[in-house]
């Protein structure tokens, strides 16, 4: 559901950092991600892009901040606490988790979207290496 | 998907990786003729009548200068009391309407009622909002639900318009002039069919994009009419799409039998083993 208006309550929105591929010591890891271009790092190719990356991070801040004028700061506070255990609920990174308790939670079980379409995991053509994909996700890599 | 390591599985939804090869191949063509998508240079018109709403559409479909398809179908099903007419980049407004008819789909499986026009515009407008106009899609809503007859008009960017009489696409402008002229509330079922297909009709003929024949969808309280075609256009082809032509076609003139002489040159005999 989304909430509009209230735009002046939204403090921050989420920075801007992600579009650089990080390796150790924050430098470009060469060897996994290719070659840089600074254009590349510092722009958006496309300009949806960094709206959609953020979408479902800023809309939750909204949603909760709305809340939290409505009904007081407990209320953002419990939802969180249910959304951090339920975001615990997942299978191994190389697999495909239903995200159930999630979807749940956020009510997005009862809606389609183009992400329910385009670009399937489950479906995807490349797969990754499952001992890799393990050590990215726990920051051994 | 150029990494032959890939340490996360891709996100669902658009994928914007090729964005900045496109960007680049847009320099190289010359005179910046990029490919361009189908789109409906069309003519949608929409009117609220006493017992419902008529909504109708032409049924062109054009690539740059080249009809695509003659009998496209502009007026899609949303809901059983919803129909929608689509104006701009044919796939955006078929993937658009298909979704938004799942969701409602969904939401009348889980509270057992029939939705209403007004979600089906909201859904409409979030998810044309938050693509910031990329999809190109302008939509004529129409639907009868409990709180009477609406038609609303929702644009590319996510703009939405309520109104008793509407027409969008191409040739929007001549389908409206007609429309302001004849239009007085509360109509009939017939004055209301024949000002929307008159209404059509002029957008037909005067917009290059719109063409060929005219789509009808009346929904009322008790049903829904969706007569396609409403009218063919005069300049129909007459193509066979079937050329076999049936036996005794071309008459025999003569008939001339040479029997082969054959003789028996060698024989062998070769028994079978049947144990």
């Amino acid at each position: 559901m989304n909430s509009r208006g209230l735009r002046s309550q939204l403090k921050d929105s989420v920075p801007v950092a992600g579009l650089c591929p990080q390796g150790a010591y924050g430098v470009q890891d060469s060897l996994r991600s290719g070659f840089t271009s600074v254009k590349n790092e510092l722009l958006p190719s496309h300009p949806l892009e960094l709206s959609e990356k953020n979408l479902q991070l800023n809309q939750d801040k909204m949603n909760f901040s709305t809340l939290r004028n409505i009904q007081g700061l407990h209320a953002p506070l419990k939802l969180q606490m249910e959304y951090r255990a339920a975001r615990q609920i997942q299978r191994l990174p190389f697999l495909r988790s239903s995200n159930l308790a999630l979807d749940t939670l956020r009510g997005s079980d009862e809606s389609i979207g183009f992400e329910d379409i385009l670009n399937d995991p489950a479906q995807s053509e490349v797969m990754g290496e499952p001992h890799m994909m393990v050590e990215y996700k726990l920051g051994l890599l | 998907m150029a990494l032959s390591n890939v340490l996360e599985t891709p996100a669902a939804g658009f994928n914007f990786e090729n964005a900045a090869r496109n960007a680049a191949l847009e320099g190289l063509f010359d005179g910046g003729q990029t490919p361009k998508p189908l789109k409906t240079g069309t003519t949608i018109a929409g009117v609220v009548f006493k017992d419902g709403v008529v909504l109708g559409a032409d049924t062109r479909a054009t690539s740059s200068e080249v009809v695509a398809d003659k009998m496209c179908a502009k007026i899609h099903y949303i809901s059983p009391n919803i129909y929608c007419c689509g104006a701009g980049t044919a796939a955006d407004t078929e993937k658009t309407t298909d979704l938004l008819s799942s969701n409602l789909t969904i939401y009348s499986l889980n509270s057992g009622r029939n939705p209403r026009v007004v979600m089906a515009v909201n859904i409409l407008q979030d998810m044309l909002y938050r693509y910031h106009g990329q999809i190109g899609a302008s939509l004529i809503l129409g639907g009868v639900d409990c709180t009477g007859n609406h038609l609303y008009t929702v644009g590319p960017y996510g703009s939405v318009n309520k109104v008793p009489y509407l027409a969008m696409g191409s040739g929007d402008l001549a389908a409206l002039a007609i429309l302001e002229d004849g239009f007085k509330h509360d109509l009939e079922l017939e004055k209301a069919k024949e000002l929307v297909r008159a209404a059509i009709h002029a957008g037909i003929m005067s917009d290059l994009g719109s063409g060929n024949n005219i789509d009808i969808c009346v929904i009322t309280k008790q049903g829904v009419d969706y007569i396609r075609p409403y009218q063919e256009s005069e300049y129909k082809d007459d193509r066979k799409m079937k050329y076999k032509y049936r036996p005794g076609t071309t008459a025999v003139l003569t008939e001339k039998v040479v029997p082969l002489k054959l003789e028996v040159v060698q024989e062998t005999v070769q028994k079978m083993d049947t144990a």
